[in-house]
C-alpha cells in the first residue's frame, strides 16, 4: 500500500516519469522471437479487451432480422440508429418506456451533488490530518481506511434505518449520503497525502500572519490542489455512476440511476428481446465513463492507483 | 423528504389547481406484463373518473420477488406510497403488526361490511387485533394447465383433459420437437410445485402441508407422488430453452411451439391481449384436469399510513379508492382483464372467458390456502431456492429433495 | 500505510507558540468540527453499523429488527441452507481462480509492457478501459457475447463450426467460468498498471547487477523482482480480495444467479434475505460471515503490514 500511496503525491510521480525508460532487459533488434512472442500476447489480450467494445458498438448498429442470422462479428449491412433512438427514449422498464434517459438525468443528479459533497468532506479531512492533526485523528483515519473493507452488505441494513430516521430513505438526499460516506476512506487518503507532499512553509507562514482553519484552507491550500481534486473527481464520477448497490436500495423508484435502469430494460424485458436496444443501452450507461476515461488519460491511471484502497 | 404523493398535491394546490383539487395518489403494484397492465388500467380510469384524481402509477419490476423488497423498503423508510399492491397472504403482516398499514374498518363499515366476500378465508391474513388493513381485490391460483391446440394438431392427437394425459404426449411431442413444457427463467418456477401437490395429491395434502405444515405429510406417499412428477418434469425442461417471461410461454402456447404450461390464471390475461381464444387457440385445466379445489391466493391492496401533514384529500383519496377497487363495477372491469376470479360473484359474470366460468364453477367447493398465502415470505424463498436447485442440479435425488422440503416445512412458522 | 505524510504535518499548526495541552485542544476546535463528519462515519457507520449487524444477527428478526435474541441458531440456519453452502463454494472457487489469473495475468502484462514496446500507451489505454466500466455493463455485454443461440456459439456454428461449444452461461457447471471471464475482462487491466508501477519502482541497479551476474532474466524476475515487489503484490491481493468478497453486480446483471443457483453468491444471499424474504436475521447472519471473511483476509495483511513495520524499526 506504500507504493501506491506515494504516487499519489504530485511530485514523486515514479508512473509518469520513468515511463520514458522501461527497465528490463537490454534491448534488443526488432524482429526477434521474443519479440514476437511479447506482442503476440500483448495482441492476443488487446483482442479480449476490445472484442466486447466492438460487439456491443456493431450489435447496436444492427436490426433485429440482422442480429438474428447470427453474426456477432459481422459489421452492421446497413448502420441503423433506430435500437439508440428506442433505447434512449422508448426502451420500456416494467410499465414505463420512457427509455434510459430519465436514468440518465437521475444518475447526472446523484453524481454531481454526491461527487461535490464527498470531495469537500475529504480535502477538509485530509487538510485537518495533515496540518491540525489533533489527539485521536490518526486513529479515527485508520479506522477509516480499515472501515473501507468491510461489505457494504455489513453496513446496509442499519444504514437504511439510519436514512429512515433523518426522514431521507428513498430520496436523492440518500444516496448522496452513502455515497459520500463511502467514498470518504479512499479520498481523505487521497487528500491526506497530498496536503503532507505539499511543502510546510507556507502553511506555517500563514499560521504566522494569524489565518485560522478556514482561512488557510481556502486561501492557501485549495488553490494548491488543483491536481489532486482532478483526480479526485475522476474517481468519484466514475465509481458514482458505475454504482448499482446504493442505487437500488436508497435512491427511491422515482431516483433510480441508469445502472439500475439498464439492467431492468435488458434482464426484466418482456416479450422478445432487442439485443439491439439492449446494447445500445448498454454502451450509452457506459459512455459517461468512457469518456472520462479517455479524455482523463494518465490521470485516470493515477486515480485508480490511488484508488487503490477502495477495493 | 420525498413524500411524492404529498409534494405533488401541493404542487398542484400552488398552481391554483384546475378542477376542484385534485391530488396526486401513487400506487405501486409488480403487474408489468401486457395483461396486467390492461388490467390495472381499468382500476386507474375509475379512480380518476369517480374522484378527478390523479393516478399516478409506479410499477414495479421483477414480480413479488423484485417488487416487493421495494415496497416493504420504502414503507419501512418512511416513504410511503398512497396505496400498493401485494399479495394476498403474509408477506405484509409485521408491516400491519408495526402499525404502518392503514386500519380500513371505518371505511368498510361505511360500505356495510364485507361479507359479500365469496370466501370470507381470504380476509383472514388482512385482519388483525380486529382491524381490517387490506382488500383482497382477485383471487388467484396457480392451478392451471394451459395446453396448446396448435402442438396438438400438429401432432395429430386429441387436446389432452388432465395431468396423464398431457404426461403420455410427452414422447410425442418430443419426435415432432415440439417442447413439451414451455417455462420462463426465475419466479414461474416457483408455482409449479404447489399446483402438482393439489392437483396430484389432493385437498388433504394442501391443507397439512401448507396449513398444518405437517412434515409428515411431506415424507408420506401422498407427496412422494408429487416429488416424481416434478422429476419427471425436469427431465423434459432444458436451461437453454427457458424464455425471459411467462407472457412469451403464452405467445409460445399460441403458436404451438411449446405443449403445455402450469402456470397461474393471470396467464389468461396475456394469452387474450395476444389474441388467444380459450377453447379456440387454447384449453385451460383447472387443477391439472383432476381435482375439483382450486388453491387460492391473490392479491391485495394496502393502503399505508401516510406520514402527519399529508394533505386530507389525499387520504380522502385513500378511501376512494379502497372502495372502488371491491365495488362491483370496479371488481367486474378489473378481473375480466386479467383473467382471475373477482373477490364477489354478485356481479354478472357472463362475459368471463370459459376458463374462468370453469374457476367460478370450483370457487363453490371453497378454496384450499395456497403456499403465498399460508407461509411466511421467509419460508417461500426457501422452498424458492430449493425448487430452483432441484429443477437444475439432476443430483438431487426425489429423496434428497422429499427430505429437504420436509425440513423447511418443520422449520415453517 | 504512507507514513511520509504523518511526519510532515507534525506540529505544523497545532500548538501555535504557546505550547499548553489546553490550549493546544482549544485551538484545534474548528479542526476538530471540521472533522465531525469524519468522526461520525467512523463510529456511526463503521462502529456502529457494523456491531449493530453482528448484534442482530443473533436474532430472530423477521421484517423489522426487532427480535428476540437466539443465539447462533440464524447462523446454524444458513449453514444449514444448501444454496448459502453452494454460494460460499462459489466464491471460494471464483475468488481463487480470479484472484489467481487476475494476479498472473496482471503480472505477465506488465512484465511485457516493460520490455520497451511500442506503443506502450495504446495498449495500456485499451487495456485498463473496462475498469472504467460498471459491472452491470460488463455482465450484459458478456450476457450478450455468451448467448448461446445468438451469440459467439452460434457464430461459429453459422460460419460452419458445428461442434463448437461456448454454453457456460447456460451450464450449471461452467458457468462460473463464465463469471471469470467478464470478471477478468473488467480486473486484469487494473492488476497490470498496478504490477507495473511496481516493476518501475525496481531500482536499475538491480537490473544491471543481476545482468552482469549473468542472471536469466526469468530468474531475476522470480527470485529478485517479485520478493521486491512484496509491497504492491499484498496491495493487490488485498483488493482483488476484498472486491471479491463484494461479488453482486456482476452476478446480477450476467446470470442473476442461474442456471438454477448455481452461481450464486453471498452478496445476493445477503440481499434476498434482508430485502425480499424479510428475514433480516438470516440476512445479517450471512452479512456478518462476509465480514469474517474480509477480516481473516485483512488481519494478515494487517499484520504483515504494520506488525512488520514494527519489528524492523
Amino acid at each position: 500500500m506504500s507504493q501506491t500511496a506515494t504516487m499519489t503525491g504530485p511530485a514523486p510521480d515514479t508512473h509518469t516519469k520513468v515511463e520514458s525508460g522501461p527497465r528490463g532487459p537490454r534491448p534488443k533488434p526488432f524482429f526477434t522471437p521474443q519479440k514476437i512472442i511479447i506482442y503476440s500476447i500483448l495482441v492476443f489480450f488487446t483482442l479480449y479487451f476490445l472484442f466486447p467494445l466492438y460487439v456491443m458498438l456493431v450489435t447496436s448498429f444492427k436490426t433485429m432480422p440482422e442480429i438474428r442470422f447470427g453474426n456477432i462479428f459481422a459489421l452492421p449491412s446497413q448502420i441503423s440508429f433506430d435500437a439508440w433512438v428506442k433505447a434512449w427514449t422508448s426502451a420500456c422498464t416494467g410499465l414505463t418506456c420512457e427509455g434510459l434517459a430519465p436514468g440518465f438525468w437521475n444518475s447526472v443528479k446523484i453524481t454531481i451533488p454526491s461527487t461535490i459533497v464527498s470531495i469537500f468532506i475529504a480535502a477538509v479531512n485530509g487538510y485537518a490530518l495533515v496540518n491540525w492533526r489533533f489527539k485521536g485523528s490518526e486513529i479515527f483515519f485508520s479506522i477509516l481506511i480499515f472501515g473501507s473493507f468491510i461489505p457494504y452488505q455489513v453496513m446496509l441494513y442499519p444504514l437504511v434505518m439510519i436514512t429512515r430516521e433523518l426522514g431521507i430513505f428513498g430520496t436523492l438526499q440518500a444516496v448522496i449520503l452513502i455515497h459520500t460516506i463511502f467514498g470518504m476512506p479512499i479520498l481523505t487518503l487521497l487528500f491526506r497525502n497530498y496536503f503532507a507532499s505539499l511543502p510546510q512553509e507556507l502553511f506555517k507562514a500563514a499560521r504566522v500572519d494569524g489565518a485560522g482553519f478556514w482561512r488557510i484552507f481556502f486561501e492557501i491550500m485549495l488553490p494548491m490542489s488543483l491536481p489532486i481534486f482532478v483526480v479526485a473527481l475522476i474517481l468519484q464520477v466514475t465509481g458514482i455512476w458505475n454504482d448499482f448497490l446504493f442505487g437500488v436500495v436508497f435512491a427511491g423508484t422515482q431516483n433510480l440511476p441508469m445502472t439500475v435502469q439498464l439492467n431492468n430494460i435488458v434482464n426484466s424485458a418482456q416479450g422478445t428481446p432487442e439485443y439491439n436496444v439492449n446494447m445500445a443501452a448498454t454502451v450509452l450507461t457506459g459512455l459517461v465513463p468512457l469518456i472520462i476515461y479517455f479524455v482523463s488519460g494518465k490521470l485516470f491511471v493515477r486515480g485508480v492507483a490511488a484508488g487503490a484502497v477502495k477495493g | 423528504m420525498k413524500k411524492f404523493a404529498v409534494v405533488a398535491a401541493m404542487a398542484t394546490a400552488f398552481l391554483g389547481s384546475t378542477s376542484a383539487y385534485a391530488v396526486d395518489l401513487e400506487v405501486t403494484h409488480w403487474w408489468t406484463s401486457a395483461g396486467e397492465a390492461a388490467a390495472i388500467a381499468e382500476f386507474a380510469e375509475l379512480f380518476e373518473e369517480q374522484t378527478g384524481n390523479n393516478w399516478v402509477d409506479s410499477a414495479l419490476a421483477g414480480s413479488g420477488t423484485g417488487a416487493n423488497p421495494v415496497i416493504i423498503s420504502r414503507i419501512i423508510g418512511g416513504d410511503p406510497m398512497g396505496a400498493t399492491q401485494m399479495n394476498t397472504g403474509r408477506d405484509a403482516e409485521e408491516l400491519i403488526q408495526a402499525g404502518l398499514m392503514r386500519d380500513l374498518t371505518p371505511i368498510v363499515e361505511e360500505m356495510g361490511g364485507l361479507d359479500f366476500y365469496v370466501d370470507q378465508s381470504l380476509l383472514e391474513p388482512c385482519m388483525y387485533e380486529g382491524g381490517i388493513y387490506c382488500l383482497p381485490i382477485n383471487i388467484h391460483s396457480w392451478d392451471w394447465l394451459w395446453v396448446s391446440t396448435a402442438a396438438y394438431e400438429e401432432i395429430g392427437q386429441p387436446v389432452p383433459t388432465n395431468w396423464d394425459e398431457y404426461v403420455a404426449s410427452w414422447p410425442a411431442l418430443q419426435e415432432a420437437g415440439i417442447l413439451p413444457f414451455g417455462l420462463a427463467t426465475g419466479w414461474p418456477f416457483s408455482g409449479v410445485p404447489g399446483v402438482l401437490m393439489s392437483g396430484l395429491g389432493g385437498s388433504d395434502l394442501v391443507l397439512a402441508i401448507n396449513r398444518d405444515k405437517s412434515a409428515e405429510a411431506v415424507r408420506g406417499p401422498e407427496f412422494r407422488k408429487v416429488a416424481e412428477a416434478l422429476d419427471n418434469l425436469r427431465s423434459v425442461i432444458s436451461p437453454e430453452m427457458m424464455v425471459p417471461s411467462f407472457g412469451d410461454v403464452g405467445n409460445q402456447i399460441l403458436a404451438g411451439e411449446v405443449a403445455g404450461n402450469i402456470h397461474g390464471d393471470w396467464l389468461a390475461g396475456d394469452l387474450q391481449v395476444a389474441g388467444g381464444v380459450a377453447g379456440e387457440d387454447y384449453e385451460c385445466l383447472p387443477a391439472l384436469g383432476l381435482g375439483d379445489q382450486l388453491t387460492g391466493g391473490g392479491d391485495s391492496f394496502y393502503f399505508p399510513v401516510l406520514p402527519e401533514g399529508t394533505d386530507p384529500a389525499v387520504i380522502q383519496a385513500q378511501a376512494d379508492l379502497a372502495k372502488i377497487l371491491i365495488s362491483p363495477e370496479g371488481q367486474l372491469n378489473f378481473n375480466l382483464v386479467k383473467g382471475s376470479m373477482p373477490i364477489r360473484t354478485d356481479i354478472d359474470l357472463s362475459a368471463a372467458n370459459p376458463c374462468m366460468q370453469k374457476a367460478i364453477g370450483m370457487l363453490e367447493n371453497g378454496l384450499l390456502p395456497s403456499g403465498d398465502f399460508a407461509l411466511s415470505s421467509d419460508t417461500q424463498q426457501q422452498l424458492q431456492d430449493l425448487n430452483t436447485e432441484f429443477l437444475d442440479d439432476d443430483s438431487i435425488t426425489v429423496d434428497d429433495y422429499v427430505e429437504r422440503y420436509a425440513s423447511i416445512i418443520e422449520s415453517a412458522d | 500505510m504512507a507514513d511520509t505524510a504523518v511526519d510532515t504535518g507534525r506540529g505544523a499548526g497545532n500548538t501555535g507558540r504557546r505550547g499548553f495541552l489546553r490550549k493546544t485542544f482549544l485551538h484545534n476546535v474548528p479542526a476538530k468540527i471540521a472533522a465531525l463528519p469524519m468522526m461520525a462515519t467512523v463510529l456511526v457507520v463503521f462502529i456502529g453499523c457494523t456491531i449493530w449487524t453482528v448484534y442482530y444477527s443473533f436474532t430472530n428478526s423477521r421484517l423489522l429488527p426487532s427480535g428476540d435474541f437466539i443465539g447462533f441458531e440464524q447462523y446454524e440456519r444458513l449453514f444449514g441452507t444448501s444454496r448459502w453452502n453452494v454460494s460460499v463454494w462459489n466464491l471460494v472457487t471464483y475468488g481463487a481462480m480470479s484472484l489467481v489469473f487476475t494476479l498472473g495475468f496482471g503480472f505477465l502484462l506488465a512484465v511485457l509492457m516493460d520490455q520497451k514496446i511500442r506503443f506502450e500507451s495504446a495498449f495500456r489505454t485499451i487495456m485498463l478501459y473496462p475498469f472504467a466500466l460498471s459491472f452491470i455493463v460488463t455482465g450484459l455485454v458478456w450476457q450478450w457475447i455468451m448467448n448461446p443461440t445468438l451469440g459467439l456459439q452460434g457464430t461459429m456454428r453459422n460460419l460452419g463450426w458445428e461442434s463448437f461449444t461456448f454454453d457456460w452461461i447456460a451450464n450449471p457447471r461452467m458457468v462460473l467460468f463464465a463469471l471469470l471471464i467478464a470478471g477478468l475482462w473488467q480486473g486484469v487491466g487494473f492488476c497490470m498498471v498496478l504490477m507495473l508501477a511496481g516493476l518501475r519502482g525496481v531500482d536499475e541497479e538491480i537490473w544491471k547487477a543481476a545482468r552482469v551476474d549473468g542472471i536469466p532474466t526469468w530468474r531475476t524476475y522470480i527470485s529478485v523482482v517479485i520478493p521486491m515487489m512484496r509491497g504492491v503484490l499484498v496491495t493487490a491481493v488485498v483488493l482483488i480480495g476484498s472486491g471479491i468478497v463484494r461479488l453482486y453486480d456482476l452476478v446480477v446483471a450476467l446470470t442473476n444467479g442461474g442456471p438454477g443457483i448455481s452461481s450464486e453468491v453471498p452478496a445476493k444471499y445477503v440481499y434476498n434475505y434482508m430485502f425480499g424474504a424479510g428475514n433480516i436475521g438470516q440476512g445479517l447472519a450471512a452479512a456478518t460471515m462476509m465480514l469474517l471473511t474480509v477480516l481473516i483476509i485483512m488481519v494478515p495483511w494487517a499484520y504483515l503490514e504494520f506488525g512488520g513495520k514494527g519489528r524492523r524499526s
